[in-house]
């Protein structure tokens, strides 16, 4: 029975067991934490015009794409060898979708480098650079926040992401609105723009794969799946 | 823009109050009482009413006051540690039990609303209702034929000898076993092997139409193919039969069970949809036994 409490995956009769899920559990929030500075890279080098930074971000999706790889694999390992239950099959499924998210988010912020080069390229003088760095440091705090209710297994943090959500998907609503009125002032904006735009959007991506992860956690934590699902809905599960 | 870099996650950076987790992952019963069992214990349609069981040997009570309904045409799966009793809960149901003499039963245990333990009640009758397969194969010295064709013959549901062929055969289909036996009936049943020896058993045990089988650990002492085909032929004997299979093989009740019991010294903790039992179940007991935590 477990009795510690920090070591819910931790106290199976086979100790090989024990360290496999660790390992796994290890290896996720490392790919999360190289996934959460490439996104934050990114935003560095798009607002301070840093070319040299943004190809640093474009080279080190490779290494992101490699620990999806090889953290599907060791979970496929673990199923093959150890055919989970409960809460540990919770794990090492939730972990195969997460680990799909988190390699997402890293696409993202290589696309944000991409046009950050862009844009450095043009060089004109910074519009809509307010909203980027708004919504920037919201998702980023919430792909965070969705990464440490992993690894507390919190739902409750992993519901306040959920809502978080919302707020994201209105604060981009709000950029998409301003950053049209510069391109109706003038049309010469219209490229520029257009090149901001994309890299609010795939902020809002970043921020739909935290609410995922969010969601994974929940279902980790409370055996119930909460996606598709109404937030109301997930605060009924999380509240039980 | 750098204040952006003070959000980086890395396992290391975690602060210690949020490293000694708060974990809240954890079913919410985590205490036996007796006579309680947590998820579904009972059936619409039940062909088994068991209340309050309990189960004596000598002084030690070995099954303490449990209830469950068994559905019709239900396949249920009993787990549990060696010495939780489900197989002497198991032996209950067609009185296997009579047979040790310091073993007491109490309680109400109702066949189709009939009680199994009336002093009336015909044994020979109760067990060919309610047929059972060992653990290890136990065939018989005798043909394959005279295997399968014996429980009919003293129960005499075969008048003619062509309507006894006609239960053999049928009873060594349904077991999956026809195909590889029929050129030799006449064989000694010992010679064949382990799985073969198993599924004979089986079809022995169906030969006299029961209503329900009872499976003390079917597969134990087979290797996996012939364990997949016992497995392969309870899916198919669900259909028409009642099915209780007590399995130390949890990926074994986890494939062939509609619903999972668990027993723990003595008591049943938990019984719920096995699909539920095995992703999240609700008793903190079935979690650590079939998450391999204690055993």
């Amino acid at each position: 029975m477990p009795t510690r409490k920090d070591d819910v995956y931790g106290d199976h009769i086979s100790h090989k067991f024990n360290d496999e899920l660790a390992e796994l559990k290890t290896q996720f929030l490392k790919m999360g934490g190289m996934v959460e500075s490439q996104v934050d890279k990114a935003l560095i080098a798009l607002v301070d015009n840093d070319g040299h930074l943004a190809e640093e971000v474009r080279a080190g999706d490779k290494a992101v794409d490699r620990m999806e790889v090889d953290i599907d694999e060791e979970a496929t390992l673990i199923i093959a060898r150890r055919q989970p239950t409960a809460r540990d099959l919770r794990l090492v499924i939730s972990v195969i979708k997460m680990v799909a998210d988190l390699e997402r988010v890293g696409d993202e912020a290589k696309k944000i480098a991409k046009l950050a080069i862009k844009l450095s390229e043009e060089g004109q003088a910074p519009r809509g650079y307010v909203e980027v760095r708004h919504i920037g440091n919201h998702v980023l705090s919430m792909l965070h926040d969705a990464l440490d209710a992993f690894a507390r297994l919190d739902s409750e943090q992993a519901l306040r992401i959920m809502k978080e959500d919302k707020r994201v998907d209105e604060e981009y609503q709000a950029a998409a609105r301003t950053l049209l009125t510069f391109m109706m002032e003038d049309t010469r904006n219209i490229s520029r723009c257009m090149s901001v735009m994309w890299v609010l959007r795939a902020l809002e991506r970043v921020g739909d794969h935290a609410c995922n992860i969010a969601e994974n956690v929940i279902f980790m934590v409370k055996g119930e799946d909460v996606r598709h699902t109404p937030v109301e809905e997930a605060e009924k599960v999380v509240g039980r | 823009m750098n204040t952006l870099n003070s959000t980086i996650t890395s396992e290391a950076n975690l602060p210690e109050e949020t490293r000694a987790q708060k974990y809240d992952d954890k079913p919410a019963e985590t205490v036996i009482e007796e006579g309680r069992t947590v998820g579904k214990p009972l059936a619409s349609d039940p062909k088994f009413k068991l209340r309050n069981v309990e189960v004596f040997y000598g002084e030690a009570r070995a099954i303490k006051n449990i209830s469950l309904d068994i559905g019709r045409n239900e396949v249920i799966a009993f787990i549990g540690p060696s010495g939780c009793g489900k197989s002497t809960f198991l032996r209950c149901l067609n009185r296997m039990n009579d047979s040790i003499d310091i073993c007491r039963v109490k309680g109400s245990l109702q066949l189709d609303d009939q009680d199994i333990y009336d002093p009336k009640r015909d044994v020979v009758e109760l067990r060919a209702r309610v047929g059972m397969v060992f653990q290890k194969p136990n065939p018989f010295p005798k043909s394959i034929y005279d295997n399968v064709a014996y429980g009919p013959r003293i129960h005499g549901l075969a008048n003619r000898k062509s309507d006894l062929d006609d239960i053999v055969e049928s009873s060594l289909r349904k077991a999956g076993l026809w195909d590889e036996v029929k050129d030799r009936l006449d064989a000694s049943a010992t010679g064949m092997s382990g799985g073969q020896q198993q599924r004979l058993c089986i079809a022995r045990a169906i030969a006299v139409s029961p209503e329900v089988v009872l499976m003390d650990e079917p597969c134990s002492a087979l290797d996996p193919i012939a364990t997949a085909k016992v497995e392969e032929l309870i899916a198919e004997l669900s259909a028409s039969y009642t099915i209780v299979i007590v399995t130390h093989s949890m990926q074994q009740a986890a494939r062939v069970s509609n619903r999972t019991a668990y027993f723990h010294l003595g008591h049943l903790v938990e019984v719920n949809d096995t699909t539920k039992v095995f992703t999240s179940p609700e008793h903190e007991l079935t979690e650590s036994y079939i998450t391999g935590r204690f055993g």
